[in-house]
This record gives C-alpha cells, sequence and structure tokens, in this order.
C-alpha cells in the first residue's frame, strides 16, 4: 500500500470516527506538535488544545466527499497548528517569534476561517442550550446529541410516555430556536 | 397546521422518514407557502447545528479518550520534562526575557561606566592646575625688551655685563640646594625648554642647563653655567630628615609676578592628589609661577615644593616632599656634587628675618 493509499484509508477512518484511526494520527504526528507549541512560547496543555482543534479541522475536511487531500496529512496537520497558535498567541498579545518555516506548509486560512465560524456558532448554540434550563436543555441534548429514543428519553425524564416527551420537546426546541436566532442575527449584523 | 406538527414534519422530512406522497406534499407546502418555507429552512438549519454539535462532541470525546489512553501508556509525554529536558524547555519558554533582562542590564552597566569614566577623566585630567605662568604677556615681553635696549644703550660704556637677551614664554620658581650653583624646581617648568635661565631678586639673570630632570616626581634640578655667577655660602635654610605634622605653619617665597611674593598657610594633609604620598596637601593661596617654590616651616626646613593645585578647589595646592630631593640627589650622585646645606640659620628668627635672609637664594625660572 503506498502513503497515498495509506493516508487516504486513514482519513476514510477519521470520518467515520474510528478511534483507531484516530489513534494512528495521534502516535504519528502529536509529538511534533507538541515540541513546536512549546518551542514557540506554549505549554503542553496548549498543544493538546491545538492538536485536537486540528483535528477537528481535518475531520471536517474528511467528512466531506469532496475532499481530496493534496498533501500529506502530517503537513495538514503542521499547517493548521501553526496557523492556530500564531492566531493565540496574536490574541494574548503575547511577543510572538518569528516562528520556524522548516517545514513545509500549505495555506489553510479558508478551513480555519471556516472552523472559526462553526465554532462561534457551536457557542452560540451551547449558550441557547443553557438558557432555556432543564428539562428542556436534558431533552434536547439527550435527543439530539445523544441520539436516545424517545421511549427512552421518556422514562429518564418521567413522562408518562413517549408522545408526552414528544411534546415537551417541541416547545423546547421552539424555545432554543427563539433564543438561538435572535443572538444568531444579532452576532451577524 | 400548527407548530409542532409542522416540526414534526420538518423532522420527518429531514431524516427522510416520509412517504414519497408526503414528500411531495411537503415540498409543495414549502414552494407555495413562503412563510412555511423560511420556517422550515431555520428550522433545517437549527436541526443540522444540534446535529453538528452532537457529532463535534462525540469526536471531541473520542479524541480526549485517545489521548488519555496514549498518555497512560506514555507515548505521549504530556509532563514539561525532567532534568536537561526541562532546562531547555525552560530555556525555550524564558530566553527572550532573558534576553531583554540581560540587554538591559548590560545598557546600563556600559552607560554607567562611560559616565563613571567620562566623570573621572575630567577629574583627572583638568583639576591639577601646574603652577608655571606660561602666559608672560605681551606687555611683559615689550617691557623685557625696552629694559634690554635700554641697558644695552645707556649702560654700554660703564658696564660690561651684558644680560642674556631672552624672551621669556614661562615664568616659575626655584631655589639653591647647593651654593655652587645648583637650583632645584618642577619638571614640568623646564618641559620642552631650549633655554633656561634664572634671575634672582636683584635682577641678574644666569644661564642654566638640566642636569636632572624626573616627570614622574616632577623635580628638576639646574646648574647655573654662567660663569659670573659667583659661589655662595651658607645657605640658610635645611632639609629636615623627620616627617612634619598636620597644623604645621608653612610659608613660601615664589615669583607669580616679576617680583617676589610671599604667601603662608598650613601644611592639612599628609598626602597629595589622590592620595599620593609623595606629596603634600597644603594650604596656601598661590598663582602660576609659585612652582617650585620652597615650602619652609617655621624652624627654616624646607619641607617640599610648590608644584600644583587643584583647579575647583580654593586653597588645595600641592606639594613635592623634600624627601624626593635626596632621592634625586642620589641618581645625580655619580655626574654632580650637590651637597645638601646643612647648618640653619633661620631658626628662632622672626618671620620678617627669615625671609630677609632667604629671599636671596629663591630664584625666578624663565625660559623658552
Amino acid at each position: 500500500m503506498s502513503i497515498y493509499d495509506q493516508e487516504k484509508a486513514l482519513l476514510a477512518g477519521l470520518a467515520a470516527k474510528e478511534t483507531s484511526a484516530i489513534e494512528t494520527i495521534y502516535r504519528e504526528n502529536y509529538a511534533m506538535i507538541q515540541a513546536f507549541i512549546i518551542k514557540n512560547n506554549g505549554y503542553p496543555d496548549d498543544a493538546r488544545d491545538v492538536f485536537q482543534e486540528a483535528m477537528i479541522v481535518l475531520f471536517e475536511k474528511a467528512k466531506l466527499n469532496s475532499f481530496v487531500l493534496s498533501c500529506q496529512i502530517k503537513t495538514y496537520l503542521y499547517s493548521v497548528c501553526r496557523r492556530l497558535w500564531l492566531k493565540r498567541l496574536q490574541q494574548q498579545n503575547r511577543y510572538f517569534p518569528s516562528v520556524e518555516l522548516l517545514k513545509e506548509t500549505i495555506p489553510v486560512e479558508n478551513e480555519i476561517e471556516a472552523h472559526e465560524k462553526q465554532t462561534a456558532d457551536f457557542n452560540l448554540l451551547e449558550e441557547a442550550l443553557a438558557k432555556i434550563g432543564e428539562p428542556c436543555k436534558g431533552i434536547l441534548e439527550a435527543y439530539y446529541i445523544q441520539k436516545k429514543s424517545m421511549p427512552d428519553i421518556a422514562a429518564l425524564f418521567g413522562y408518562t410516555n413517549a408522545d408526552n416527551a414528544k411534546t415537551q420537546k417541541y416547545k423546547c426546541l421552539l424555545r432554543l430556536k427563539k433564543i438561538f436566532f435572535a443572538q444568531y442575527k444579532n452576532g451577524d449584523s | 397546521m400548527n407548530n409542532a406538527l409542522l416540526l414534526d414534519a420538518i423532522e420527518r422530512y429531514r431524516n427522510g422518514e416520509m412517504s414519497p406522497e408526503e414528500n411531495t406534499f411537503f415540498e409543495e407546502l414549502r414552494k407555495n407557502n413562503p412563510d412555511i418555507d423560511q420556517l422550515a429552512a431555520e428550522h433545517n438549519f437549527l436541526l443540522g447545528e444540534l446535529d453538528k454539535l452532537g457529532e463535534i462532541k462525540a469526536f471531541r470525546h473520542s479524541l480526549n479518550e485517545v489521548q488519555n489512553k496514549l498518555a497512560n501508556e506514555g507515548i505521549l509525554s504530556e509532563n514539561q520534562g525532567k532534568g536537561k529536558a526541562r532546562i531547555v524547555y525552560l530555556w525555550n519558554r524564558y530566553r527572550r526575557t532573558i534576553a531583554v533582562a540581560a540587554s538591559i542590564a548590560g545598557i546600563v552597566s556600559i552607560s554607567t561606566a562611560t559616565i563613571v569614566s567620562m566623570y573621572s577623566e575630567t577629574k583627572n585630567v583638568a583639576v591639577i592646575t601646574p603652577l608655571v605662568d606660561n602666559k608672560l604677556n605681551q606687555f611683559e615681553h615689550k617691557l623685557n625688551q625696552i629694559e634690554n635696549k635700554l641697558n644695552v644703550a645707556s649702560v654700554a660704556a660703564s658696564k660690561p655685563a651684558p644680560k642674556p637677551k631672552l624672551e621669556a614664554n614661562f615664568r616659575a620658581t626655584g631655589f639653591l640646594v647647593d651654593g655652587s650653583g645648583y637650583i632645584i624646581t618642577n619638571a614640568h617648568v623646564i618641559n620642552n625648554a631650549r633655554n633656561i635661565i634664572v634671575e634672582n631678586k636683584k635682577g641678574d639673570q644666569f644661564f642654566t642647563k638640566a642636569v636632572y630632570v624626573n616627570k614622574i616626581t616632577d623635580l628638576a634640578i639646574l646648574k647655573i653655567s654662567d660663569t659670573s655667577f659667583k659661589k655662595v655660602t651658607n645657605l640658610p635654610y635645611t632639609f629636615p630628615k623627620s616627617s612634619t605634622e598636620l597644623g604645621e605653619h608653612i610659608f613660601t617665597l615664589g615669583y607669580p609676578r616679576e617680583e617676589i611674593v610671599y604667601g603662608e598657610g598650613y601644611l592639612s594633609a599628609k598626602s597629595g592628589y589622590f592620595g599620593d604620598t609623595t606629596s603634600y596637601q597644603i594650604s596656601i593661596s598661590v598663582n602660576p609661577g609659585n612652582s617650585g617654590g620652597p615650602v619652609i616651616n617655621k624652624n627654616g626646613e624646607v619641607i617640599g615644593i610648590i608644584s600644583s593645585k587643584e583647579t575647583n578647589a580654593d586653597g588645595v595646592v600641592f606639594a613635592i616632599k623634600s624627601k624626593n630631593i635626596y632621592n634625586a640627589l642620589k641618581e645625580v650622585k655619580g655626574e654632580e656634587s650637590i651637597k645638601l646645606p646643612s647648618v640653619n640659620s633661620l631658626k628662632g628668627l622672626d618671620r620678617v628675618q627669615q625671609i630677609q635672609k632667604l629671599e636671596d637664594f629663591v630664584y625666578m625660572v624663565k625660559g623658552n
């Protein structure tokens, strides 16, 4: 199997959220990223955050059918991490060094921008979820995030039957929608 | 159609749970009813976001699991390193701070050193003024010339002793240490002079030559080479063997002007400028021209030779200890036979009498 095929298989595994694929990518790349972060004024914890962000970016990419890997996973991850870390240093107003450019990098601005937008949306959504309060938050999370079935949810939250729970869920969803879109539109304007 | 039903329909539509007829009906409904379409789009978006959030959360969860697993296996080292690795880590982390701190320290120390050295240099260079009068003005030159001409013109018939004709550009003081014509003065006085003449109180001038010059002790010995000089005896002063005490009253005779001038003061310190143990600090009023003058105590002993004064302070004058004269004499012993006077005839006299006895032996040193 050529390197290209190997990496393709890894990405397919990543898109399917296979732990083995994630683990392989971790094993092959984490040390490099950690070394880079530490060398450039960071802590190991920063490396963890940045690497996970980069993995999510890669994951989002891998899920797209149209995605064709134009370089090695290593290069891609390094480019994303480097960009993310520079941004973070700038935000913290820390002195940011002339980052070593020994390794090959590829332009990843668009991906990172999209990722940041997505993260912002998620934050809004989570804020909205927090605002609607329990049990709405619990029901919605159980149904949409943990993907539990309606009868399970009814049992979990003490509703007599699934239909009751479903009605409650719709009410909750409407409230969530109201709060979310109010903020979403504010945030956009 | 109420909202709950609509939401349910949208959800089923999204998940592909609708039958084909229902599907067509729903699409028709959206097409014909913009409000419902808008609602459906919003709802669809929200559900999409919720879906993605769920997915990312699940993904993050698996990432964390993998990371923790690998960390436990020791494959990913999350600690900050130990021993050398830690030092390297700390160095990498703080080297910029260290560099900045080091530069600041460097700049501060360099500038401090510069300021200090500049300050102390000016002290070293400018503070001491040798007491030679190098600024004999034109007026005095003219006077000398006229005097010489008058002498030549009027006295040509009677007196054959012609005075040396010389335009001096410095003037200082010296005094006899041996009646056969040895005069001691400062080395800086005769510095680079081609001709040196000495003149006594009466105005008799004699050519001299320097037989000893020591720029370190700042002493010079001149020998009168003129044949017209008559050997004198009974130098009234002596040179003390013992050291002198603080507060002792002293006086000097010198030529800050064309005429001999008396000055008195006291011994202020046993060392000179910057702790120089070869000289004394004395407090006395002196001026350029006093250089080389004897510093004499009340017993008529020459304790020193006036050499310089501190420019920025009043009455701080330095005199070379007469002990240095002994050393100078030792050095010229082979070539010149100089015998210091041994009988002191000034002791016990009052000051006016002392000066009367002394002034014949104090000479003006000048030349060019």
